[in-house]
């Protein structure tokens, strides 16, 4: 597979406050990138380099294997975290002039907005004007405008925010459904319910450095602990307590059952869970056996508390 | 279409489809027109006539002072001074002069006395003091013994006639006219900058207020953007100006074929006055005209062009990187200062230095300064002005505007992505360096 976009070593210094420090990131085609980090970590500044609005200081971007250009607006589409749109212009004019700016012409443009109109059913708003609607209505224009060119890459930062939760389920399928037909995705935002759902590959960047990156199940695999919830109905609690805590760490948990049974959170250690298996079983009826792997929230908050 | 030129349009049309725009347009000749007529109307009011009352104990005066339309002088030398002071006091008079029996040249001139309620103007006062000056340098001169009459010949009233080295006959009067050409367009470049400069960084503020500014700038270069800005806002004003001219070109049309037809019919009675003034006006009008003919019209045009577009440009990338630097309009008052005291310094100059002595240090220096250039060297060019210059002060004017251009425009460029905090100066110019 390879990679729609590949970040070089990216140096960003702003007088004396470095806002990237040497990162670098693969971005594979057709993924659903995640670009996590808490706030002021770089995340915008990394991504107003890939957009060209500014220039790194050192390191290099590549778009679909060649050096970031001119050009590679038009492959772009940008929903930034700062967003909105002229009050006092109709709806149909600035979404011409817009994508005109993106470098389509303007039979191009009128033919999408068409179809996008027609998609999103908002055929009508043609003449209004964006004063004149909703703050929803106006953030279905905005995206509208960011897919307009049919970009190549999409990068939407902290896109669901200010999207009430309807609006947001439409934006997300819309997401989906183009990254279905090829459009590479990167999502930059620190809410990781998002994430959790959409991506399938993740980058954290942290007080200017990344930390972690890599597929999303690879990720969790390098941050499992190795801890299992178990569930087992015995009538010697005491004895099963003993025999376990020879062998592992444990500690209570909760989880939400049918039976009115011991429930563990057992750390296996270096042992393999058949051990654990046949630890319980002999002492009573499984349950509940589950490995308790990191949400991305639990990595996301390690990694940086750690740091 | 390239992206420079679709943002142009687009804020071309913005400005003019705005509705304070087509008002503007349309409303201020008629605004402007009104006023003239109103300040006319004004002149045309006449004071009322202010009624004078001379005590004239010496007899001398009184017979001097001539009523006219402002001043009507009543000669009260029979009435006793307190009832007159107290007919002040009630005011039934406006003023009282009051001239004492003792005549004794010097020691008079300081017993005579004005009283009245309102202190009256300097210049009512000049003139009463003339009149007695007058009378009395006669009657010194009388008695002293000499002829009157042979002084008042042999005094001379010289008016040199103005002539050029060329041979030309010159005129008084022209510097006037030739200032009030230069100020016209000096004062015109002024009044554009301000006021399109100014929309300049509204629709900038515009930009980050609404949000939309990343949205644009991940599309085209922010220097794109400020240079598309800063012409399609000049191309409004250009056609406004245009507006204006054609407005009042017509205007002028039918208002001397309207009159011109009337003033026709009415001369007929007297047509032969009409005539004989109209040649005697006729030869010195022709030289005017003549002389207008001479100035260098061609230059002046050429500069007024090269003055309009290097000197806006200037101001506005000024007004845009303001703009990028704030978050509201209140925000930009301490940063326009600074550009607002360049262009008044350049009117005073020109209006106050320049017409004394249009080829002084003075006027030649702000001329040569960019800041000013446009203004002073507008309003210098009509009473002709070396061609070199002219050329050192456009060269001047250029190279600072490519300067001021790229460093608006990195100030710009940071300026538009920065939000909530009031910059100063001193952040300005570290964004510069970013």
């Amino acid at each position: 597979m390879s990679n729609i976009l590949e970040v070089k070593q990216v140096v960003k210094q702003y007088g004396d406050y470095t806002a990237l420090n040497e990162v670098s990131l693969t971005i594979p085609q057709g993924s659903i990138y995640g670009l996590l980090g808490p706030n002021g970590a770089g995340k915008t500044s990394l991504i107003r380099i890939i957009n060209q609005i500014t220039m790194p200081d050192s390191g290099a971007v590549f778009l679909d294997g060649e050096p970031l250009n001119p050009s590679h607006v038009q492959a772009i589409g940008y929903m930034p975290e700062e967003r909105g749109l002229y009050k006092t212009m109709r709806v149909g004019e600035q979404c011409l002039y817009l994508a005109q700016l993106k470098g389509l012409s303007k039979a191009e443009a009128k033919r999408e907005l068409d179809y996008w109109f027609d998609r999103l059913e908002i055929q009508g708003w043609w003449n209004k004007k964006i004063q004149e609607l909703s703050k929803g209505m106006a953030q279905k224009i905005q995206f509208v405008v960011t897919v307009l060119h049919k970009p190549k890459l999409l990068i939407l930062d902290e896109p669901f925010s200010g999207f009430d939760p309807v609006n947001a389920n439409l934006i997300k399928d819309e997401i989906i459904e183009l990254n279905k037909k090829g459009t590479s995705v990167i999502f930059s935002t620190h809410r990781m319910e998002s994430v959790e759902e959409m991506c399938d590959h993740i980058a954290l960047i942290h007080k200017s450095n990344k930390l972690i990156e890599g597929k999303l199940t690879d990720v969790k695999k390098q941050y499992r602990t190795n801890d299992y919830e178990v569930g087992i109905l015995t009538n010697n609690v005491e004895g099963l307590m003993y025999d376990l805590s020879q062998k592992f760490t444990l500690s209570p948990t909760d989880f939400k059952s049918l039976h009115d049974e011991l429930k563990l959170q057992i750390n296996l250690g270096t042992a393999t869970p058949n051990e654990l298996l046949n630890t319980l079983i002999q002492r009573g009826q499984v349950t509940h056996f589950v490995e308790k792997i990191p949400s991305v929230n639990d990595i996301f908050i390690k990694t940086v508390s750690e740091k | 279409m390239s992206k420079i030129s679709l943002i142009i349009k687009r804020e071309f049309v913005a400005k003019v489809r705005n509705k304070s725009f087509i008002v503007m347009t349309f409303l201020s000749p008629l605004l402007f027109v009104a006023i003239g007529v109103f300040v006319g109307y004004l002149s045309t009011m006449k004071a009322d006539q202010k009624t004078i009352a001379i005590h004239d104990e010496s007899g001398m005066f009184v017979r001097e002072f001539k009523s006219d339309d402002e001043f009507k002088y009543v000669d009260f030398t029979s009435i006793d001074t307190k009832v007159l002071k107290d007919s002040i006091i009630n005011e039934s008079y406006e003023g009282l002069l009051l001239i004492p029996k003792e005549i004794a040249k010097d020691s008079l001139s300081n017993k005579i006395q004005y009283i009245s309620n309102d202190s009256p103007s300097v210049m009512f006062v000049e003139d009463l003091e003339n009149v007695i000056n007058t009378k009395l340098t006669q009657e010194n001169y009388t008695k002293a013994g000499l002829n009157v009459n042979a002084i008042q010949n042999a005094e001379s009233k010289v008016s040199i006639s103005l002539a050029k080295a060329s041979g030309e006959a010159a005129l008084k009067g022209l510097n006037e006219i030739k200032i009030a050409i230069g100020g016209a367009f000096g004062y015109l470049i002024m009044m554009f900058i301000v006021i399109y400069g100014n929309m300049v960084m509204r629709s900038v503020i515009e930009e980050k207020v609404s949000r939309i500014i990343e949205v644009i700038i991940s599309s085209v270069k922010p220097f794109q953007l400020m240079m598309g800005k800063i012409i399609g806002t000049s191309l409004a004003g250009i056609l406004q100006f245009l507006i204006w001219a054609l407005l009042g070109l017509t205007a002028m049309f039918v208002l001397s074929s309207v009159f011109g037809i009337q003033m026709g019919a009415s001369s007929g009675v007297n047509a032969e006055a009409v005539q004989a003034a109209q040649q005697e006006m006729g030869g010195s009008l022709a030289l005017y005209i003549k002389e207008l003919w001479n100035l260098p019209i061609a230059t002046i045009l050429i500069s007024f062009i090269l003055y309009f577009i290097g000197g806006y440009f200037l101001y506005s990338s000024f007004y845009a990187s303001i703009g990028a630097a704030v978050d509201n309009e209140t925000d930009s008052q301490q940063f326009l200062l600074p550009i607002i005291m360049p262009l008044i310094l350049g009117v005073y100059i020109g209006f106050f230095t320049v017409i004394n002595d249009p080829h002084g240090t003075v006027a030649t220096t702000f001329s040569m300064i960019p800041l000013t250039s446009p203004i002073v060297m507008m309003m210098r060019i009509p009473f002709g002005v070396p061609l070199w210059q002219i050329a050192v002060s456009l060269i001047l004017l250029y190279g600072t505007f490519f300067l001021v251009v790229w460093f608006a425009s990195k100030i710009y460029r940071v300026g538009i992505l920065m939000y909530g905090k009031k910059p100063t100066w001193k952040e300005l110019y570290k964004w510069s360096k970013y």
